[in-house]
């Protein structure tokens, strides 16, 4: 048994220790917005966030991931930088197949939430471990800057 | 305005569907149901929800965008009042016209649909027209649709196509429709956002891989590493003590772990000692397969296309070039890896797929279970890549097979190294093409033999013809230049050491490297400037020397480059009807790493449907063929695929990509293809690119290490 905080929520699974945090949201908790790609942290695809880090969640075990928060695509619009970068990707119609687009998002999340203002070699630095088949690159680098220039939108109520 | 009559819409149909078109306006309406659903692309509810339902599939390609485009623009409703729903299996229903069935690829569904899904649009616009006019008792002609309303401007009265839809669907289908003037288009040409997208970006969207169901198991399995291979023995003991591990499913040709979430059963797969009987292709290398396409190719081929007397022609010249070109095995590598859930209950079978052939998955399902097809029911999903890969329903045979054994839904899925390495792959290729040029070294003869196997006499038996494959052969027999002599043959190379299939293009992108190479050959030989060799034998297209002149002027060919680096240039033009033009900047280290640092293409692609979509597809068919080109390759050692992941089939990742620049000409000409060229056109390019930085010739793919100095 392990507790996990999941998009600030605690879930209880009953699950092995080694089990990686990927298959726990996709085939336990049935968050199957976090995608696999490879299933060895060479495409970027099963990126989510732990405590804030961009993880990949394919080779990360859940015990690893115990007592700390997991953020994932399902929720990374509720952080400022995840809200940006999502508006980005739909205004400059990043997307195509998409099934890459949810590791890629929380890359570039990761990394506006760390970097307000990014240069090419930051996102070089920050995305190149996420690989997109549909060729989405030039695109992704455009939206990251636009969403950099985009000022974080005043809590509603707050 | 274009005029349609129905029966002509029928006709061209039936010319290139086998009739099947003539059910849409008949079979497909619900005749208890009060909503309004003139044929299979479009109902309307009584509450006034506007469903289009999409028989082509999204892959990425954006077909849920431009087909709901073609739809709305002649219904008079917006793309925000519309939803979309995947279309069932249906080979008469949703025939692609360019195969006569129900199939998303070849560039196809713009092309062929533009018309047929406008005119499925209008026919029911015409009927809610015709049903407001008969409820005011008004002429048609006095009323006028618009967002989902039709009004009578005289009486100023107005009704929804919801408060019409029940009438409508009483009101017999028109005979003749009238098309919209494009002057008059509000939607097509317009760059409308893309309608799959915003689910997307925050994980709502559903690939067949992230299927849910009561009870559902996850399996993995192991194939063959040898195409032919049996197992020959399994000790699954380790396997069954796996917590979470389900069941062992042993058939004659793979192995499947079942299990209550997928890391059970990777786990299993993992704990399995299987034997294989590896069968005749054991012993089998790459380098087998080039030397039996070596070999075969002394022999003539089928002549696919003769003009003049090349080879006299060539005999005659004062100047002869001959080459060999070769271009690798491929993997598809979809970001998704292929996967698909079964259930095989007692009374029939139930699929959840993300494939381009529906159809086909019905049937392969129905065979291997027994049911019949209406006992079939196929959900399909959106597609985590296509790239062809998902025109093969292999992978849910196969899961199908393994579900029979399995009580329950079971999601079979392919771990990244299966898929890889049991994938239908690009063919090799293996190609002898020579011209002879003239004492100016203008080229006056053409030949060009291509081998390889022909994929349409596996999966189209009827188009494979006379010893032609009209796929292999796509973008060679098209040559476009005015060269007096030209002899294209084909000849059919099967080598059953691994399946093969479509890839992004296949024939045009291989003829194409082919092809646009050579070209720079002839240049370099004439010691002509590239652009200026390939523009003088343009005079019969100029269409096609317009986006060449126009990629030129905005890559600035001719301005000075630092050294190692260099400019290169291709032209493509096939069956897919699109004009494109790539101009390619690359840098070659001192160690023989090539950097791609600039891509400009100019496309002409007629009757645009979504300018930005076009470019997009383009953008990334580029990228998709820099990874090809540069990398790309899949190689045999005993029988065995050697790359396993991305670790080894390298793929283009951020830092390595260039800027990359698309120029659209605008036209009212027929629309062509454009998921495929951007792919098909880029290895010439680069290659030539690579030949103007180091004076190196590239006649083999992959580059990979060919550029290192020794």
């Amino acid at each position: 048994m392990a507790t996990l905080n999941i998009n600030g929520r605690d879930v209880t699974v009953d699950v092995p220790a080694d089990m990686p945090v990927l298959w726990v949201l996709r085939d336990v908790v049935g968050l199957t917005g976090t995608k696999f790609g490879c299933g060895m942290a060479l495409c970027g695809a099963c990126t989510v966030h732990l405590d804030g880090q961009p993880t990949r969640s394919c080779v990360t075990p859940v015990s690893a991931a115990v007592g700390k928060r997991i953020t994932t695509i399902e929720a990374i619009g509720e952080t400022p930088a995840g809200r940006k970068v999502q508006k980005a990707w739909l205004d400059l119609e990043v997307v195509q197949c998409g099934y890459c687009q949810s590791g890629q998002i929380m890359s570039a999340s990761a990394l506006l939430a760390k970097k307000a203002h990014p240069t090419d070699a930051d996102i070089d630095a920050a995305m190149s471990g996420n690989i997109c088949r549909c060729g989405t690159y030039v695109r992704i680098r455009a939206a990251i800057k636009q969403a950099a220039r985009t000022p974080s939108a005043v809590k509603a109520g707050g | 305005m274009e005029r349609v009559s129905r029966r002509e819409f029928l006709v061209a149909g039936a010319a290139a569907g086998g009739g099947l078109l003539l059910g849409w306006h008949f079979d497909a309406r619900a005749a208890a149901s009060p909503d309004f659903a003139p044929n299979a692309f479009i109902r309307i509810g009584t509450d006034g929800r506007v469903t289009l339902t999409m028989g082509q599939v999204e892959m990425g390609q954006g077909m849920y965008t431009a087909m709901p485009m073609l739809l709305a623009e002649e219904l008079e409703v917006g793309l925000d009042q519309v939803q979309l729903e995947h279309a069932p299996p249906n080979d008469k229903l949703y025939a692609n016209p360019l195969v006569g069935f129900q199939m998303t690829g070849a560039s196809s569904s713009v092309r062929m649909l533009y018309t047929p899904l406008r005119t499925a649009g209008a026919i029911a616009r015409t009927m809610l027209v015709a049903a407001a006019a008969q409820t005011w008792k008004v002429d048609p002609g006095s009323c006028r649709a618009r967002h989902g309303v039709v009004s009578h401007a005289p009486s100023g009265r107005t009704l929804s196509y919801g408060a019409l839809a029940e009438t409508a669907a009483k009101l017999p289908v028109p005979e003749k429709v009238v098309l919209k003037d494009p002057k008059d288009f509000t939607l097509i040409g317009t760059p409308a956002r893309r309608l799959d997208t915003p689910d997307k970006v925050n994980g709502k969207a559903q690939y067949s891989i992230d299927v849910r169901l009561p009870g559902l198991k996850i399996a993995t399995l192991a194939e063959s590493p040898v195409l032919g291979g049996k197992v020959s023995s399994l000790d699954d003991s380790k396997a069954k003590a796996i917590p979470g591990v389900r069941q062992i499913v042993r058939l004659d040709d793979l192995v499947a772990v079942v299990g209550d979430h997928m890391w059970a059963a990777k786990q299993g797969l993992a704990a399995l000692v299987i034997g294989w009987d590896d069968g005749p292709n054991a012993k089998v290398s790459t380098a087998d397969v080039v030397r039996g396409l070596d070999a075969a190719s002394q022999e003539a081929g089928v002549v696919a296309r003769k003009q003049g007397d090349a080879a006299a022609a060539i005999a005659g010249a004062a100047r002869k070039l001959e080459a060999v070109y070769q271009v690798p095995f491929l993997a598809h590598a979809t970001m998704e890896p292929v996967n698909c859930t079964v259930h095989v209950r007692k009374d029939g079978c139930e699929v959840w797929t993300g494939s381009q052939v529906l159809g086909r998955v019905q049937a392969t399902a129905a065979q291997v279970t027994g049911f019949p097809l209406e006992k079939v029911v196929v959900h399909n999903h959106l597609l985590g890549g296509g790239f062809g890969r998902r025109l093969e329903v292999d992978f849910e045979t196969k899961a199908v097979r393994i579900a029979k054994e399995v009580e329950g839904p079971v999601k079979v899925v392919w771990t990244r190294e299966e898929d890889i390495q049991h994938d239908v792959y690009r063919p090799y290729y293996y190609d002898r093409i020579a011209a002879g040029l003239s004492p100016q070294g203008r080229p006056v003869a053409w030949t060009h033999r291509l081998l390889g196997p022909s994929i349409l006499a596996r999966w189209a038996p009827p188009a494979f013809k006379d010893g032609l494959d009209g796929d292999a052969t796509d973008g060679a027999i098209q040559l476009i230049y005015d060269i007096p002599a030209i002899q294209v043959e084909y000849l059919r190379h099967e080598e059953p050491v691994l399946s093969t299939g479509f890839w992004r293009g296949v024939g045009v992108t291989h003829n194409n490297f082919v092809i646009e190479s050579f070209m720079d050959e002839l240049a370099a030989a004439a010691k002509t400037d590239p652009v200026e060799y390939r523009r003088a034998l343009l005079g019969q297209a100029p269409r096609a020397r317009a986006v060449l002149d126009l990629a030129a002027k905005q890559a600035g060919w001719g301005r000075a480059l630092p050294a190692g680096r260099g400019r290169g240039v291709s032209l493509l033009y096939s069956a897919w009807n699109t004009y494109l033009a790539q101009v390619a900047e690359v840098e070659v280290s001192k160690a023989g790493e090539v950097r791609v640092h600039r891509i400009v293409c100019a496309v002409d692609c007629g009757t645009i449907v979504n300018p930005d979509i076009v470019k997009a597809q383009i953008e990334g068919g580029v990228v998709f063929g820099i990874s090809g080109a540069l990398w790309g390759e899949i190689t045999l050692k005993n029988g065995r695929v050697e790359q396993s992941n991305f670790n080894n089939y390298r793929t283009l990742r951020m830092n390595e990509t260039p800027t990359i620049e698309v120029h659209l000409v605008r036209n009212g000409e027929a629309p062509g293809g454009i998921g495929e060229p951007g792919t098909a056109v880029t290895a010439a390019a680069l290659a030539n690119a690579i030949f103007a930085a180091t004076g190196k010739r590239i006649r083999r793919l992959p580059v990979k290490d060919q550029l290192r100095s020794t």
